[in-house]
């Protein structure tokens, strides 16, 4: 409907203008879309290829030159190009995990906030449960009960995450539900579905969203811990390089690239997803925008 | 039309129970508009709430048209189109996400309505916001007070229902707009046969508007009848207390203490502890200590609950 | 000489979109001993007005004109000096007396806290002065011990007003002292504070949006409009501006045959302090407007029995 269509565009101009204004949250979403953009298009120009040992066409660890201009690895594989395609796995696992660490947690979070008697609170009772777990080692013994591959992978990272985004839906449902509008609404015929689709769930989706942006970034660094700890999804990833370059004594032998490469990436992707995160918080949640 | 008999709601309150609404009768007919007069505090809110199927009673049943409500949900869903509510603040009444039209459409999308524009259009311009497309894409932060509140009403006019449950629907709005909101209320009964019941601690307000007045105190109707009645020449001693703050009148009668407290529900006469008229020493004070009042009965006469004005009648 | 006058007050905030007119150019006095009542709309200036004569607004608000407080700038004063005359010789009780009060400080010291503060007790005499000054509002000495929480909304409102007579001063500023209090309770505390102002002869300067609060409590009243005073006179006249009327006609008379069933308010809504109607700001909701109302604004003017009113039909009638 046109209505709907129109006032969704002027809130999206008026929600741009000002993550416009957030310098960092800016640098933070080109590199995101840089980096997206490149996982993207990879496949046009290299293949699996790149990160099979025996094809290997360079020296063992030979530092930076022309021919590789991020120097290679031990089977005398290319590091720019293993990295371009394991950002692939990387973020996929980064972005797909965090999507359903979020899932899950808004829809116990809106749960637990909406039914207060004993619904509520045996969902939160589960979600105090998980929260207290050590998170890495349930999401390391899950992936390796379950097996290596992307989807275990993105099943332990996701399952063992989503408590603190319930924690902070449940706060914000149990704000929004105090609000005049929800007994308005209830008083007009609607049910529970309506309540938390119409009214609860749009006024936690901005909370949502910058929670879920931080969310991928440690979502990326999870995966690299799990990859590191030997846990992966025997694909090339950021976090089997470090791996590699561990087992590989890259450290010892001088093969700084080896190390310095995936690592700086990590760091970088997490970094701008945190500061587009931080921005959309900024921009969306009206309690800091007042404070600003 | 909208009946309540020997209601009572009960709410656990620091481990005591809190009788907010201990034993009203009440109705509110075709086309009339009746004040629920009260401090807060002494369930008057409450009471509203049940009459909306919001909170369901701890005995006693609500009842429209002659049929007890049910709490079942299509039932409740069917009379929720025929009785509506308006809170007191209207900012907090409106979705801050949802503009105009989408605050107006709800109600006709629960119930799956036809014509949804048409709805909304007519509903706004009922409500006093003409040209209504004007308003449709506005957010509540950009109307005024009154704009607010006339699209809150608006919402529930586009159910068409038959009674209209207002909670303080002009507190918290600047005086000057208070008249046009309430005029609004008279113009929607003689337009459209519109019932209300309006919840007020404001006397003045019943005053302007109201064919009938509850007073209520703790929990209890203490006072009912036509609002000629009981605001020139009121019996029981609290409502003539409560008119005698008004600033025109010449002899103010201050009740002492705080207002009472639902979880602990004084012996005989609920008021006896505050009346002024026991207080001043009163020939038959003992019977107001001791002695249970009855539950007003529903009648569309004055009456009032209190040992003096029974005992003046009978003698 | 007065004790309280305000010549041309001017109060404007400075926001991201421009400039807000809060209070445009209020002139009024306050003789000593007397009650004046102010009286608004939301957006009408009234509360500004009330801060801004203790310098209690925030940073980015500009004021300019004049506030004598007993011969004195209060606008051009020291810091030091400006301390002292808060709470010493002007007090002031705030609205919703829930958040005027430290939750986790016992009464009484919160009532001492200004004795300590400005010298003028010992910590054992200020023990003695606040159980004298909690009798003065009608609350037992053992109340000091207790903590804002364990009272209602009255009391505390009684603690604050206790707070406002603890250091003796010439003038009280009361802003919106009984709003969120119930109908009985507030008439408790009207009554307290008209006792406490005849018996102390202490000048008060009442601030609400509810005229009938103001009509019992004051001996004059000053009813703004979009940061200006369309009105002043005394309590309990008629008036004669088309705004106060309509202000007044919005609280009737229960038992008045004129108001029953017939609701009366004005039409639109209280301008927006950035865009103000040409003229008149009040001539595009003025039942009773004059063409020539939206060209030309009109001062305050002589409106008969100590009366000013800013509209033009005022001196059509006084001629």
């Amino acid at each position: 409907m046109s209505i709907t269509w129109t006032r969704r565009r002027l809130a999206f101009g008026r929600f741009w203008a000002s993550f416009r204004t957030q310098r960092a949250g800016v640098i933070g979403l080109a590199i995101l879309l840089l980096a997206v953009l490149l996982a993207v298009i990879a496949p046009l120009f290299i293949d699996a290829g790149v990160t099979n040992v025996v094809s290997g066409t360079g020296e063992k660890l030979s530092p930076p030159s022309w021919d590789d201009p991020l120097g290679t690895d031990e089977s005398g594989r290319s590091v720019l190009l293993m990295i371009w395609w394991g950002s692939r796995t990387s973020l996929l696992i980064g972005f797909l995990a965090a999507l359903l660490s979020m899932v899950i947690g808004t829809v116990l979070g809106i749960a637990a906030g909406h039914f207060r008697g004993w619904i509520g609170a045996i969902v939160m009772r589960i979600t105090d449960w998980f929260l207290v777990l050590p998170s890495l080692v349930t999401a390391l013994v899950l992936a390796a009960i379950l097996g290596g591959s992307t989807v275990t992978i993105i099943a332990a990272i996701g399952v063992t995450s989503w408590p603190s985004t319930a924690r902070l839906i449940r706060a914000q449902t149990l704000a929004v539900e105090a609000r005049p509008y929800i007994e308005r609404s209830q008083a007009l015929g609607g049910g529970h579905w309506h309540i938390t689709t119409r009214h609860v769930l749009p006024n936690v989706a901005p909370l949502l969203l910058a929670s879920t942006t931080l969310e991928v970034a440690s979502a990326i660094v999870t995966e690299s811990t799990l990859a590191f700890l030997g846990v992966s999804a025997n694909k090339t990833s950021w976090g089997t390089m470090l791996r590699g370059s561990y087992d590989w004594g890259a450290a010892t032998s001088g093969a700084w690239w080896y190390i310095l490469v995936p690592g700086l990436c990590i760091v970088i992707v997490v970094m701008a997803f945190t500061l587009c995160g931080r921005a959309l918080e900024n921009v969306l949640n009206p309690r800091l925008r007042k404070a600003v | 039309m909208l009946t309540a008999t020997d209601l009572a709601v009960e709410f656990a309150s620091r481990g005591r129970r809190a009788r907010a609404v201990d034993g009203v009768n009440l109705s509110v007919g075709a086309g009339e508009i009746v004040a629920l007069v009260g401090e807060s505090g002494c369930g008057k809110t409450t009471l509203a709430r049940t009459l909306l199927g919001l909170e369901r009673p701890t005995s006693g049943t609500v009842s429209y048209d002659g049929s007890p409500l049910s709490y079942r949900g299509k039932a409740l869903q069917a009379y929720r189109r025929q009785v509506q509510l308006v809170l007191q603040d209207p900012m907090g009444s409106l979705n801050p996400r949802q503009t105009v039209y989408e605050a107006v459409a709800e109600g006709p999308r629960i119930h799956g309505l036809p014509d949804e524009e048409k709805v909304v259009a007519e509903a706004l311009s009922r409500a006093g916001l003409r040209p209504p497309e004007r308003f449709f894409l506005r957010y509540p932060h950009e109307l005024s007070g009154g704009q607010r509140q006339r699209v809150v009403i608006a919402g529930a006019l586009a159910l068409d229902p038959k009674v209209l449950i207002a909670d303080e629907p002009v507190a918290s709005l600047d005086a000057s707009v208070r008249g046009e909101i309430l005029a609004l209320l008279l113009r929607l009964r003689d337009d459209l046969g519109l019932s209300a019941l309006v919840v007020t601690h404001d006397l003045g307000l019943a005053w302007n508007i109201a064919d009938r007045v509850a007073v209520m105190y703790l929990g209890r109707i203490v006072e009912s009848g036509p609002t000629e009645e009981i605001l020139k020449n009121p019996q029981h001693p609290y409502t003539q207390a409560l008119l005698s703050v008004l600033p025109e009148s010449e002899e103010r009668i201050v009740l002492t203490g705080e207002p009472p407290d639902p979880t602990r529900i004084p012996t005989g006469c609920r008021f006896h502890p505050r009346c002024q008229i026991v207080a001043a020493g009163n020939p038959i004070a003992d019977k107001c200590r001791t002695d249970l009042l009855p539950v007003l009965p529903t009648t569309e006469g004055s009456q009032a609950a209190c040992h003096l004005v029974t005992q003046r009648q009978t003698r | 000489m007065s004790l309280l006058e305000l010549d041309d007050l001017s109060v404007t905030y400075r926001i991201a979109s421009g400039e807000v007119p809060a209070v445009r150019g209020v002139s009024l006095s306050l003789e000593a001993g007397e009650a004046l009542g102010v009286v608004g709309e939301s957006g009408s200036g009234k509360s500004t007005l009330a801060m801004a004569l203790l310098r209690l607004l925030p940073k980015d608000a500009r004021t300019s004109g004049r506030i004598m407080l007993g011969g004195e700038d209060i606008l051009q004063m020291k810091w030091g000096r400006l301390r002292a005359v808060r709470w010493a010789e002007a007090s002031i009780v705030f609205q919703g007396a829930q958040h005027g009060l430290n939750p986790v400080q016992r009464i009484g010291d919160q009532v001492a806290e200004p004795l300590l503060v400005h010298k003028i007790a010992t910590p054992e005499k200020a023990r003695s002065r606040v159980a004298s000054l909690l009798a003065q509002v009608g609350l037992p000495a053992w109340r000091a011990r207790s903590y804002p929480h364990e009272l209602s909304g009255g009391q505390r409102q009684r603690v604050m007003i206790a707070m406002a007579l603890a250091c003796e001063p010439q003038l009280i500023i009361a802003d919106e002292p009984t709003t969120a209090l119930d109908l009985m309770v507030q008439a408790q505390v009207l009554t307290l504070i008209k006792e406490l102002i005849a018996s102390h002869g202490i000048s008060l300067l009442m601030i609400s949006h509810d005229l009938s609060v103001l009509a019992d409590t004051c001996d004059r009243l000053a009813v703004m409009y979009a940061g200006r005073v369309v009105e002043t006179g005394p309590a309990g006249g008629s008036f004669q501006h088309p705004y106060s009327q309509a202000l007044a006609a919005a609280f009737p008379t229960v038992g008045d045959p004129a108001s029953r069933l017939a609701p009366r308010g004005l039409g639109g809504d209280p301008p927006d302090p950035q865009r103000l109607p040409s003229g008149c700001v009040f001539h595009p909701r003025c039942p009773v407007a004059l063409d020539t109302c939206s060209t030309v604004d009109v001062e305050l003017r002589p409106a008969g029995d100590r009366r000013t009113a800013a509209c033009v039909l005022v001196l059509e009638e006084s001629c």
